[in-house]
């Protein structure tokens, strides 16, 4: 990956920080937490992995994918509004009565989503389901699905692991967001998921741990996802809840909660700032 | 007099599957390790490579089979209504009924005629859990030709459909040549102005022998076989039950949140009417043979006949 393709996705990636915080802070809910954790892999999937067009959302033979964690729609909306799915100005509406942006996505309302999701455990069994129709309709198609690493205490995970291992679905990429935090704490204090790499690995995955903030660790994962054959593959990407915000770095309390104007002014001073630096080294 | 010819409906299903599956590429079939028992087996032997296992994971087979319709697939998946219903409820809610995928749920074992299993796998409220969900078509076919049709309808149909089959061998009261099937229309099977007894399912034969016993007591009652639960065919009942004055709902399935309180609803708000409701009182099951079981807990013509003369 060159310099300048790394400086624009981390632009790229800013600038949806910059929409999750807005979307929040309008709504006066949501979940900034995760979706500030997935914000760079969200970013790499628009831009460098999926093959999508943004102007016929629902071309037959895009790619898929799946929010697993539903809850994080601020960043899936923001990465699809700045890839050119919808206007940027429009995130303001979500979470807003009778407007097409729910609080978690609806794949009738908005273009370039997938799946309805929202219910923890879910999508991952959807993505399977995709991944598998696809085999069966002979489909060039890969799979995506994003799950946050509270989620994995969601059986039907495990379920749906199974179910992907049994049909050897080497189109699917299961990305697991290990930000090691959920909506009551730590998930080590909550209910310790243990080794999710050796969980994975016994369950048939050909597994993939990276730093989830890393654009050229993304880029091998995927590569290695790519050359796998036979078995699906799971990206464990370490990552820190709230991202990009200081104050709400490694934070549970910004799991589900919205900045007051105080709180939304700072973060987007600190986003503007880091956008300023990436545009300053750009020139 | 010819013996009349008996078949379950969950055979008839297996076999409609395996007519669809000849017809339509787009046909899929998922069981969650009950083939031989639900009858996806008979598709499974016709198109082994479009029949797809899930192991004992209902809750994942319902949002694989939603992921499959996403992708332009039209997946049928089956288990016992008790899991198929039951325990993937918030799966078919989420991840089917919510996204209006195209998903068919074929359920089997419904009711308490599953008989021996006992009351774990008795599910009576199959019914109330899917026509809770809005968009979603439910339907419980009387014997195994309405069973074919109704399958067949399913996959016309744009949009999840519940369909629920029974365990038992019940004799066949449709003639395949003529039937046909519509969803959201009732069918009248007597004529008469006494009662309107409205019956679903396997109850359909015990209304139709109730109807017998009662006109040799000079009371008529006009059986209508309500195959569709949802949506419901509101006209017929209210036309029923405006001919009538007096309605008896009959299902296999608890009298809360089935066939009864949907008939119910109806006339409320159209032209209230004395009903009673024959069905499972808010009990659980037990274990039994079937047609003892289903006379213990009131699910007879005899019973049906009690009912229509106690008020």
């Amino acid at each position: 990956m060159t310099n300048q393709e790394r400086r624009e996705l981390s632009v790229f990636a800013c600038k949806v920080r910059m929409g999750i915080i807005d979307i929040v802070h309008n709504a006066k809910s949501g979940h900034p937490g995760g979706s500030l954790s997935g914000a760079d892999m969200m970013t790499y999937l628009y831009n460098k992995e999926m093959r999508v067009r943004p102007e016929e959302p629902k071309w037959a033979d895009r790619d898929r994918f799946v929010l697993s964690k539903g809850h994080t729609a601020p960043g899936l909306y923001a990465t699809l509004a700045n890839r050119g799915f919808f206007p940027v100005e429009d995130l303001r509406l979500t979470r807003t009565l009778g407007g097409y942006l729910q609080g978690h996505p609806n794949m009738n309302t908005t273009p370039g989503v997938d799946m309805s999701t929202g219910s923890l455990g879910q999508g991952v069994s959807v993505a399977a389901g995709m991944a598998k129709a696809a085999k069966y309709m002979k489909k060039d198609v890969n799979v995506y699905t994003l799950l946050g690493d509270g989620e994995i205490d969601e059986g039907e995970v495990w379920e749906a692991f199974m179910f992907a291992a049994h049909y050897a679905l080497d189109n699917l990429c299961v990305i697991i967001d290990i930000n090691g935090l959920q909506i009551d704490g730590r998930t080590k204090d909550v209910m310790d998921t243990g080794s999710i790499s050796d969980k994975m690995k016994a369950f048939g995955f050909s597994v993939v741990e990276i730093d989830g903030h890393s654009f050229d660790d993304m880029e091998k994962a995927f590569a290695a996802f790519h050359a796998c054959e036979g078995k699906p593959t799971a990206i464990l990407m370490h990552t820190h809840k709230g991202k990009g915000v200081s104050f709400m770095e490694d934070s549970a309390a910004w799991h589900g909660a919205a900045p007051n104007d105080e709180q939304y002014e700072k973060a987007m001073s600190e986003l503007r700032a880091q956008l300023a630096e990436l545009e300053a080294a750009h020139e | 007099m010819s013996e009349i010819k008996k078949i379950a409906t969950r055979e008839s299903y297996g076999i409609a599957l395996a007519e669809l599956g000849a017809a339509h590429e787009d046909v899929v079939v998922l069981d969650a390790d009950l083939s031989k028992s639900t009858k996806t087996d008979t598709f499974k032997k016709a198109f082994p490579d479009r029949h797809f296992n899930c192991g004992i994971a209902e809750c994942n087979m319902a949002a694989t089979a939603a992921g499959m319709a996403a992708m332009g697939l039209v997946p049928f998946f089956s288990s016992f209504a008790m899991f198929a219903a039951g325990r993937a409820f918030e799966q078919i809610r989420n991840s089917i009924g919510y996204p209006k995928l195209n998903v068919k749920i074929g359920a089997t074992h419904g009711g308490i005629s599953v008989g021996e299993d006992g009351a774990s796998h008795q599910c009576c409220e199959d019914f109330a859990l899917m026509r809770s969900i809005p968009g979603m078509v439910v339907l419980c076919p009387s014997d195994g030709v309405e069973a074919k049709a109704a399958v067949h309808a399913a996959y016309e149909h744009q949009g999840p459909v519940y369909m629920r089959f029974g365990r038992l061998a019940l004799p066949v009261i449709h003639d395949e040549a003529t039937f046909k099937f519509e969803i959201g229309k009732g069918e009248q099977l007597t004529d008469g102005s006494d009662v309107a007894i409205i019956a679903t399912g396997l109850m359909v034969g015990e209304a139709l022998k109730a109807a017998e016993t009662l006109h040799e007591e000079g009371i008529h009652a006009r059986v209508i076989n309500m195959c569709s639960i949802k949506p419901l065919d509101e006209e017929l009942v209210i036309e029923a039950a405006k001919a009538c004055g007096k309605v008896v709902t009959c299902e296999e399935h608890s009298v809360i949140g089935g066939l009864g309180e949907a008939v119910a609803m109806t006339l409320a708000k159209n032209c209230p009417t004395k009903m009673r409701c024959v069905g499972v009182q808010d009990v659980f099951g037990s274990s039994g043979p079937a047609w003892p079981v289903l006379k213990k807990f009131g699910l007879s013509a005899e019973n049906i006949v009690e009912t229509v003369k106690s008020f």
